[in-house]
């Protein structure tokens, strides 16, 4: 066996019917991401227990918490896991500190005293400890709620929606807290969303699901690249790249930045060299042309290599090519792609009109 | 003025109260909670069953009990062998049959409460290592004292305020069985109206004044209402 986790669910629910077979990364944040009624949520509730499916199958880097034909189904309040709920649900007759200590004090194994200390730092919370939820903003309650699953140090996090109930500045307060989760903690985290943006700026790894069941799955640049899928075709596709700041130019008010096929021009950002940070580029703002010499205002432009191309009967087409080590994709018109007859394999230039850095 | 008869009467009627309120919260804690959380088929017929005493007469409820308790009766044929003797016109009688006449009033408000607690709570306890048993103490009761609360005064006060049942279990035995809601009784029998005033005054002050005290104290007696 390998460590992995590995979730099998069969769940009959009057009209949904959940079918999921996966197995997942054992590190960094996968997203499970869908609409509504996409089975994503039931899924995490089933890896949770707080939901068992009729026939099931789960192991954690190999705790077998159900198997259906031996009968095994491990309670909820047995697993080593970390749930953060989409509204925080604290205990509202309890404190801050009192919700934190909550589960410390049920747990079997004492934790190292200095581990939750670093977490309360790390969500910004101490000045918080004696205040009753009520009287917590929705950002705070939600930071709180995350602290109040990592202290016991589980094996697992699952996070359900966890910023869907604030408005986009609590969201904003709450982002860069998971970010900095993502680069401090060594154990899964599956998050559930329906947002595009939260998807792109956390996912390491992507499970699509469509009426419960898996549409597709894989690293996200992979995924998101992926032509024949929905996500890729409608008007908001993109692709994300991890870059790295390079060089401030002050005078031009531009940042340089490194990914792993060259260097960018970006509008300045204000970080330190060396910082790293996720910028999403969306199919819209990509054109191709077959040479360098033309003028042109656009300063990003790339070589690359055609890996894919989609067109339906609509007039436009979706392409995909590997720039560097990345993926990008290009929305174009059906005419463009015989004018300069393209083709899978083709060596072609990308020109980047616009990035959005994700923060 | 009130006789030492009186005061006796009073003394027995709070001795069965409490014993009766105690026994309720003892044994309809886990009833009422069963009663949310159970999708049991038979959760409907169990439901109608608690809260027939609402709805019945006490003497319809009392005659059944003397027959049940009585000698030729399931349970008394049970409390007989068993060297008990009958129940009927005893204290244990007395406290017996309260329980049931008094059983809604302490199973409703536990049953509103918990069903408002809804089942958000129960899972953040499950994902915070505590198992049902410890989310119950830890969680559930604390969230649901204003419901405690109301249950511990509704079935004491309507346990004091009972009649019918008493006479048919109890009698009218002094010292024994006697409660001050059948000694009212006997002085207006007795045309000791002033002997009745001060009695019958004393438990119109006490029953007006515990509700004042229980809708003061739970904090929003809109969502704690005394009937689902």
């Amino acid at each position: 066996m390998n460590t992995a986790i590995i979730a099998k669910f069969k769940l009959d629910y009057g009209d949904f019917h959940l079918d999921i077979d996966v197995t997942l990364p054992s590190l960094g944040i996968t997203v499970l991401y869908g609409e509504s009624g996409s089975g994503k949520t039931t899924l995490l509730r089933c890896i949770a227990g707080l939901k068992q499916a009729q026939n099931g199958f789960l192991s954690i880097n190999n705790t077998v918490w159900q198997d259906s034909e031996k009968q095994l189904f491990v309670p909820t309040h047995q697993r080593a896991l970390g749930y953060v709920f989409q509204d925080a649900n604290l205990f509202t007759h309890l404190s801050v500190s009192d919700n934190l200590d909550y589960g410390l004090k049920r747990l079997k194994t004492a934790v190292d005293p200095t581990q939750k200390a670093h977490i309360i730092e790390l969500l910004g919370i101490s000045h918080l400890m004696s205040r009753m939820p009520e009287h917590l903003s929705g950002g705070e309650r939600q930071r709180v709620a995350i602290a109040r699953a990592l202290v016991l140090n589980p094996r697992i996090l699952l996070m359900d929606e966890p910023l869907a109930s604030l408005d986009s500045q609590r969201k904003q307060e709450i982002l860069p807290f998971l970010m900095r989760l993502n680069q401090e903690l060594h154990i899964p985290v599956l998050y559930v969303t329906h947002s595009k943006k939260e998807m792109a700026l956390l996912a390491d790894y992507l499970v699509i699901l469509a009426h419960g069941k898996v549409d597709a799955m894989g690293l996200l640049s992979q995924t998101l690249s992926r032509v024949d899928l929905p996500l890729s075709q409608d008007g908001q596709a993109s692709c994300v790249w991890e870059i790295c700041i390079a060089q401030h130019d002050h005078a031009d008010h531009l940042t340089q930045v490194d990914f792993s096929g060259g260097r960018l021009y970006l509008p300045t950002i204000p970080l330190a060299i060396g910082e790293k940070r996720r910028v999403q580029i969306f199919a819209r703002d990509v054109s191709i042309t077959l040479d360098m010499s033309s003028q042109t205002s656009i300063l990003n432009r790339l070589p690359a290599t055609i890996l894919d191309m989609f067109t339906d009967n609509s007039g436009q087409a979706v392409i995909s090519l590997q720039v560097g080590s990345d993926k990008l994709l290009a929305h174009i018109t059906q005419k463009s792609v015989t004018q300069l007859n393209l083709s899978v394999g083709k060596a072609v230039f990308v020109q980047i009109k616009g990035t959005s850095l994700l923060n | 003025m009130l006789t030492s008869a009186d005061y006796a009467t009073l003394f027995l009627t709070f001795q069965v109260a409490s014993s009766t309120t105690l026994l309720l919260l003892f044994f309809g804690t886990p009833l009422a909670w069963w009663l949310v959380r159970t999708q049991s088929k038979y959760k409907g017929i169990i439901n109608a069953i608690v809260a027939l005493p609402l709805v019945l007469p006490p003497t319809v409820l009392g005659f059944y009990l003397l027959i049940i308790l009585g000698k030729h009766g399931i349970i008394g044929q049970l409390t007989t062998q068993l060297g008990l003797g009958t129940l009927p016109f005893t204290f244990a009688g007395l406290v017996i049959s309260s329980c049931l006449y008094s059983l809604p009033f302490v199973l409703q408000p536990l049953q509103t409460a918990f069903s408002a607690i809804g089942s958000r709570p129960l899972e953040a306890a499950a994902t915070l290592r505590a198992s049902p048993l410890d989310t119950f103490f830890s969680v559930v009761m604390r969230l649901s004292t204003s419901g405690f609360l109301t249950a511990t005064v509704l079935g004491f006060a309507h346990t004091v305020g009972e009649f019918g049942v008493v006479l048919m279990v109890g009698g009218n035995i002094p010292d024994k069985t006697r409660v001050v809601s059948v000694q009212i009784y006997n002085h207006v029998e007795a045309l000791e109206y002033s002997q009745a005033h001060w009695l019958a005054g004393g438990l119109l002050l006490f029953s007006f004044c515990i509700l004042w005290l229980l809708y003061s104290i739970v904090k929003t007696p809109t969502s704690t209402p005394l009937f689902k």
